[in-house]
């Protein structure tokens, strides 16, 4: 390694040479990517506004659903203890898709992303990398927090015998269902602000799709609002975070889960489509 | 090395560059000059490959830009020094950048020594100063040692000692042997740092040449004069092909002659001269003389050609 320094009026120069190996491959980008996820702020907010959403809204419910516990047969025996202590995720999901939009738009809104790219010349793998690191830092946040708010919302509403356990069929696989829609949600968020390169776009998308399409559809005529909604994003995903779905307005759990899969491979393919040609 | 030909890029109905054929050779500093909007950044935009040429090609030390399996060793750019996430610390910018490459930690601390960040290394970059953010900015494309170093006006907003260390960190550069790439819409901070120039306008090649070259050819030289006997000096020396203006200082600034002519011509006619030397045209207008057709936000008023800004009625 060889060092050069040279004075020109007052000003001195010193910048060593390096001489050592580089390359780019994915497992790098990875990491370039871990820190520039742990290193943004709206990482911390949106992760911790999830796992509050999650607990708060969950405890909530369930001391609701306590105090007013449904009546009458039919209603005892639709009442799906598991969902309403993970009724939290609904609102969770506006965090983790809003962080999934975030991680891109914000990169293309500073000018970042041109370092970003210049760096990695593939431009792919900046975008694998951060649907890696969404989806692995959501289940890793939002497990626990579906846990615990599972137990806390079973010991509130078991003062009234309504509780479940996760011995239960189909429980398990709900509170798992809940915390993989939620990283879903991040995915097809982080598609959509690729696709669009707009915070305010992508964040209008991710809104519209989650919610004001399936309003849109439930005015449809006849069993078509049924027929049609079960396969909208929303409650296709959502089918794998109850334990008994309804068949008429919803899908099975994991078909339905699969059908949101889709949705979120589709967006993020669009966008590494429009990131991968076309000027950054 | 940045070999650029028949580079031509157009976004929508406006076209950026048109046709652009030149070279950047190794080991000297060139300039990248030409008006606001002249195609500058679209041209760097797409050396470091960035923006797809519409048509014709970049290739960046041989291979086109995006072709580099180690792209950080072989161009290292600065386009846009404010485009950093804003509570990121410089550190964690450059180490990032850094990561993607394999490049290992202490290069990132490296860099930081060198250009002068040590002492802010670890606060968010959104509040740094514009000169802050340039250093940043050359820390980030000098990471990797690149080859090839494109620099998008890296003298804005610094102060004189500023831009002294980049002058001096260019010619180092330079001096090792790398492709230096350097634009500026100001010909007098090119004059003073580059030796080859490329000038632009309009997205179209005007000049490919060296500084020097550059401003002899642009604006002829004129010689300026004091003697002791101004007006018959000035009678003497008038003819067809040499205009001879008086300065308010009362010396003659004499054009079509060399100083030696007019030396001669004093002599001969037994006037005492006080004062005569050359007066190299500036680089100013040189640079204006050859990109005033290129311009493309000029203040021309047109008198009759309706409001610019229409009321909403």
């Amino acid at each position: 390694m060889t060092t050069w320094t040279r004075s020109q009026g007052q000003a001195l120069v010193t910048v060593p040479a390096y001489s050592q190996p580089q390359r780019v491959t994915q497992a790098r980008v990875l990491r370039s990517e871990w820190i520039k996820l742990r290193t943004q702020p709206s990482t911390l907010w949106s992760l911790l506004s999830a796992v509050v959403l999650i607990i708060g809204f969950g405890v909530l419910y369930s001391f609701l659903r306590e105090a007013r516990p449904p009546h009458g047969v039919a209603a005892i025996a639709s009442f799906d203890p598991a969902s309403v202590s993970l009724s939290g995720v609904q609102l969770a999901q506006i965090a983790v898709g809003v962080l999934g939009v975030l991680l891109i738009t914000s990169e293309y809104a500073s000018g970042l992303i041109r370092a970003s790219f210049a760096a990695v010349p593939r431009r792919l793998p900046v975008l694998w990398g951060k649907a890696t690191l969404l989806a692995a830092a959501t289940l890793a946040v939002c497990l626990p927090a579906a846990l615990i708010t599972f137990l806390a919302g079973q010991s509130i509403l078991g003062r009234q015998h309504l509780a479940t356990t996760l011995g239960q069929p189909g429980v398990t696989r709900a509170v798992i269902g809940s915390v993989l829609y939620l990283a879903v949600a991040g995915l097809l968020g982080l598609g959509l602000g690729g696709l669009l390169r707009s915070t305010a776009g992508g964040i209008s998308a991710l809104f519209g799709l989650l919610f004001a399409v399936p309003l849109v559809a439930s005015f449809l005529p006849g069993t078509w609002a049924d027929e049609v909604g079960k396969f909208l994003p929303g409650a296709a995903g959502q089918a794998v975070t109850s334990v008994y779905p309804d068949p008429a307005t919803s899908l099975a759990p994991w078909t339905g889960f699969g059908v949101f899969c889709l949705y979120a491979v589709v967006v993020l393919g669009l966008a590494a489509q429009r990131m991968r040609r076309g000027d950054a | 090395m940045i070999e650029i030909h028949a580079l031509t890029k157009r976004y929508g109905a406006t076209t950026a560059v048109s046709d652009l054929t030149f070279s950047v050779q190794p080991g000297v500093v060139t300039g990248f000059l030409g008006p606001n909007g002249a195609g500058k950044t679209t041209t760097m935009r797409m050396i470091l490959g960035l923006d797809e040429p519409t048509s014709g090609s970049v290739t960046v030390n041989g291979r086109p830009p995006r072709a580099h399996s180690a792209p950080l060793r072989e161009v290292g750019g600065m386009l846009d020094p404010r485009a950093v996430h804003p509570s990121r610390s410089a550190c964690h910018h450059l180490l990032a950048l850094a990561q993607t490459s394999g490049i290992r930690r202490g290069r990132v601390d490296e860099v930081i020594d060198a250009v002068g960040l040590r002492d802010v290394a670890g606060r968010g970059a959104g509040k740094f100063s514009l000169g802050m953010s340039q250093r940043l900015g050359i820390a980030a494309a000098l990471l990797g040692d690149p080859a090839t170093v494109v620099l998008d006006e890296p003298v804005n907003g610094l102060d004189v000692e500023g831009i002294r260390w980049i002058r001096a960190l260019l010619q180092e550069l330079a001096g090792r042997g790398k492709t230096v790439f350097v634009s500026s819409h100001l010909m007098s901070e090119i004059a003073q740092t580059a030796t080859r120039l490329v000038v632009i306008g309009r997205g179209e090649l005007i000049a490919d040449t060296s500084v020097a070259d550059f401003i002899a050819s642009a604006a002829p030289s004129a010689v300026r004069v004091r003697s002791s006997d101004q007006a018959t000096l000035a009678r003497l020396l008038r003819s067809p092909d040499v205009t001879v203006t008086a300065a308010p200082d009362g010396a003659l600034t004499v054009s079509g002659l060399t100083a030696e002519q007019v030396g001669a011509a004093a002599g001969a006619a037994g006037i005492t001269v006080l004062e005569l030397a050359t007066q190299q045209a500036s680089l100013e207008d040189a640079f204006v003389d050859l990109t005033q057709d290129a311009v493309e936000f000029r203040a021309t008023p047109r008198p009759n050609a309706g409001a610019i800004c229409k009321e909403e009625k």
